[in-house]
């Protein structure tokens, strides 16, 4: 009887589907590339050593998902969606690009510029630029939920649409590449061997943790996604957790895109953060939230995002080219999709239970 | 009862169990053609369950369904139109952007080379509206129109296009004002005489007696009985909606006053003048510490607004609302817990309970939220406040981990008046608490509402049962059509109620 309930409590836990999904896609590549798990020390001339390999890439790679996942979970628990999360990355890498660059975007880079390694703008000034940024955007998002009453996907549609317009705007129309070696750290740097961005994502997550779990918060969104009537009938101010859950997936994005853009040492409108709400919407659903909200785990999330970095970095190292990479995430989408519908839950439910009382 | 023959529709012995809920126990109804059948019942009586069931929204457990003499089973919505029934509901479901025409015609438009025959379409539906006799630019879009001729749009498209033989309107009179209501029924009417069977439900005892042939009278499931409307009044319609019988209504007369004279009536709430256009017209009403309010009035007749209004879901556009000598400016469900004001609202599963939360986290709620997002109680304490309530008001639950939504409506009920209780109010609002609820906790909620007042809360007491707003009551008030009719603070017994209630003396 025991046994059962244990049993039974490690498969209900929210970490258990996410974790079991990037078991099998690790057991996969094991078997056919036997080479995937390969680890190596790397003395890099420019960041010292440093651990090198594919799990290390998931990681370092994922880490931009990982941070939307997080900020992401917040706003679909209180039974919302984001969609503008990519262009606020494009906005907030555009920012920090924009900021950097001593031309301002108006001049043509000379490459006495470029060899200058200079910055008209102090670094801590850059970030905080940055943040306030995605934050500032995941402001006008609450408002318009929580305060416009605009249906999430409509108001989220909006910045979706404009932010990728504003990136650009703020740099002028044009790729930015960023010739300024600190702001390199963020994407590329490493503490202790291991990538700077995992750090990030480890200090986010522990933050946001503390947020929801060790106050009210947590509670109260969870509250509003399941019935947002009975949450405001029990004096809850449910406009503003609204509020808070989509400003902190703003200030999620702008992370994702410091560190998006300081990785790829440029800000690009049009293509930095392409897809990651999708991405990260995939990362949250996996990990067990509802799309209409109530219940969530934070970290079941992050599993979501590795699950999805896994997998394009195994069907990367298939020899699936690049441009078919969409198609290969569709059946990841469809296999997550029928692997949640109620009926195969129920189905498993059923061959579990067999099993229990069997055993 | 009368002849079958003339039956278009019969329903029998319909069973309808929800899990939990038994919405339909053995209930009959039948309707004539050339009929208009008005049902009534209070909120949770079967009202449109039946309609459900008989539109085939819901598979009934138990029960036939005759249509013409004919066995069917109605599988589906679509499948009740193509049988000839069909449902104008009050929000009207038409398209409001295209026109009128299209709007009626939609899905059987006549075609000419492949493409919609405008003219004639429009001439079709010109002609279909005209057998309503009112007149519309069918050409026009629909939402240039009010929501009164929406609706007779909705049923021209009902009648010629899926040509009804049965209409159902579902509270079709709650949004249109006088005129816009005597436009209906002289359509109901003319309707009528063409031989359509009419099913017709409100909770406007006055527009039941002005169109109505025959009433049924629905109650916690049942079939009270189907009469005449000639030969119901309106006390006797009340009495059998709130399951009285006229017989027994004088040897149950007393409202509970004994601990009325020890009491120093300390004046919690005070109401001036307090409304809200289209909820509430300008009440007075005072509530005081050591008592019980009794609040009667059928459904629709403003008690649940009332309630909303003193705790602040709505903000009043009229009049002051006084708690405590201070007068309230900004009205939130926030603002008044804080001033020690609770709800347990009427609508259980809409407005109370968060059901995928666990009960302890249920009954923290309200405290946790005045106390704010970060003063976070931590798990042991808010298991032991969840403990001591579930304790107190006897909770059946093998665990206060148990999600919510695994309780009984009673439970479920005992939870939402913990979630207040535990924030320790001083005035408390009960809304319908013991609908749908076994009999054992009706009592047991009974006697914790008096036992409160007791201890020097003042309870307001919302409920359309009658004989426990008599027991437990010290003072009275009725509402009716939005009013407040009448207030008793002394003896009074309940066929003067009913009859207030029912407005006619």
């Amino acid at each position: 009887m025991k046994k059962t309930s244990l049993l039974s409590r490690i498969r209900e836990s929210r970490l258990f589907w996410p974790f079991v999904a990037w078991v099998l896609i690790l057991v996969f590549d094991a078997i056919v590339e036997p080479g995937f798990f390969k680890l190596g020390i790397i003395d890099d001339p420019v960041y010292g050593k440093h651990l090198y390999g594919n799990l290390v890439d998931i990681f370092n790679n994922g880490a931009p998902l990982m941070l939307t996942a997080i900020g992401m979970t917040l706003v679909i628990a209180t039974g919302g969606v984001d969609l503008s999360v990519g262009a606020v990355i494009a906005i907030s890498a555009a920012m920090g690009a924009v900021l950097i660059n001593p031309a301002l975007g108006n001049e043509l880079i000379s490459n006495e510029v470029l060899t200058r390694n200079a910055t008209n703008t102090p670094l801590p000034i850059i970030v905080l630029a940055t943040l306030a940024a995605g934050t500032l955007c995941g402001l006008w998002n609450g408002l318009l939920v929580s305060r416009a009453r605009i249906q999430p996907m409509v108001a989220t549609l909006i910045l979706m649409v404009a932010g990728r317009g504003i990136a650009q705007l703020i740099t002028n129309g044009q790729i930015m590449t960023i010739y300024y070696t600190p702001y390199f750290w963020f994407g590329n740097g490493y503490i202790l061997g291991l990538p700077v961005s995992i750090y990030i994502v480890a200090i986010v997550l522990f933050f946001a943790w503390i947020l929801v779990r060790k106050t009210a918060i947590g509670l109260f969104i969870e509250s509003v996604g399941i019935n947002a009537k009975s949450t405001y009938y029990s004096g809850i101010n449910e406009k503003n957790i609204k509020l808070l859950a989509y400003v902190f997936c703003g200030f999620c994005g702008a992370i994702a895109g410091l560190i998006l853009s300081s990785y790829v040492h440029s800000a690009d409108g049009n293509n930095n953060g392409l897809n990651y709400e999708l991405d990260a919407i995939l990362a949250v659903v996996m990990g067990g939230t509802l799309m209409t909200g109530g219940r969530f785990s934070l970290f079941a999330s992050v599993i979501g995002a590795v699950v999805i970095w896994t997998f394009t970095v195994t069907v990367y190292s298939l020899g699936v080219p690049a441009n078919a990479l969409l198609a290969a995430k569709a059946v990841l989408v469809m296999v997550v999709i029928l692997l949640y519908s109620d009926y195969t839950r129920r189905l498993m439910n059923r061959l579990f239970e067999r099993r229990g009382s069997e055993a | 009862m009368m002849d079958d023959s003339s039956n278009i529709v019969k329903m029998s012995g319909i069973v309808k169990s929800f899990p939990g809920v038994i919405a339909l126990v053995d209930v009959d109804f039948s309707l004539r053609s050339g009929e208009i059948h008005a049902i009534m019942g209070e909120n949770g009586a079967g009202k449109s369950t039946l309609i459900k069931v008989l539109t085939g929204v819901e598979q009934p457990d138990k029960g036939t369904i005759e249509l013409d003499g004919q066995l069917v089973q109605v599988r589906s919505p679509q499948h009740s139109q193509e049988l000839g029934i069909s449902t104008v509901y009050q929000e009207v479901n038409l398209c409001t952007n295209i026109s009128v025409a299209e709007n009626i015609m939609l899905g059987h438009e006549p075609r000419r080379f492949g493409s919609i025959h405008w003219k004639k379409m429009n001439e079709l539906a010109r002609q279909a509206i005209n057998r309503l006799s009112i007149e519309v630019d069918v050409t026009q879009p629909l939402e240039n129109y009010s929501v009164a001729i929406q609706q007779m749009v909705a049923i021209t498209r009902a009648l010629e296009v899926l040509s009804a033989k049965v209409l159902i309107l579902d509270e079709p009179t709650s949004s249109l004002d006088i005129h816009e209501t005597n436009l209906l029924f002289d359509v109901m009417r003319k309707l009528k005489n063409e031989g359509i069977g009419i099913i017709f439900i409100t909770h406007f005892l006055d527009q039941v007696y002005q169109i109505a042939d025959r009433i049924t009278v629905l109650r916690n499931g049942k079939l009270v009985g189907t009469y005449q409307a000639a030969s119901l009044s309106r006390v006797e319609l009340v009495a059998k909606m709130l399951g009285r019988s006229l017989d027994e209504l004088d040897a149950m007369s007393r409202v509970k006053s004994q601990s009325k004279e020890k009491q120093d009536k300390q004046r919690l709430v005070e109401a001036k003048g307090l409304s809200l256009t289209g909820a509430l017209e300008p009440i007075d009403l005072e509530l005081n510490a050591n008592e019980v309010l009794g609040v009667a009035g059928l459904l629709g007749s403003g008690r649940t607004q009332l309630a909303d209004l003193i705790f602040g879901i709505d903000t009043p556009d009229n009049g002051t609302l006084i708690i405590e000598g201070e007068k309230v400016q900004k009205f939130s469900p926030l603002e008044s817990l804080k001033r020690g004001i609770a709800l347990c609202p009427e609508d259980r599963k809409e407005e109370g309970v968060v059901e995928d939360l666990t009960i302890r986290e249920n009954i923290i709620l309200a405290l946790q939220a005045r106390y704010g997002w970060f003063k976070f109680l931590s798990t042991p304490k808010q298991s032991e406040i969840a403990d001591k309530y579930i304790q107190l008001l006897g909770i059946v639950t093998p665990s206060p981990e148990q999600l919510v939504k695994n309780l009984s409506g009673g439970n479920q009920q005992k939870v939402i008046l913990a979630r207040w209780l535990a924030t320790n109010p001083k005035v408390l609002i009960l809304d319908e608490p013991t609908r749908g609820i076994d009999v054992g906790a009706k009592t047991e909620i009974q006697k914790l509402v008096m036992q409160l007042s007791e201890e020097g809360k003042s309870c307001v007491f919302i409920s359309s049962e009658l004989e426990e707003v008599l027991r437990i009551s010290n003072r009275i008030v009725v509402l009716r059509d939005r009013k407040k009719v009448a207030e008793y603070a002394g003896e009074v017994d309940d066929k003067t109620l009913i009859e207030t209630m029912a407005g006619e003396s």
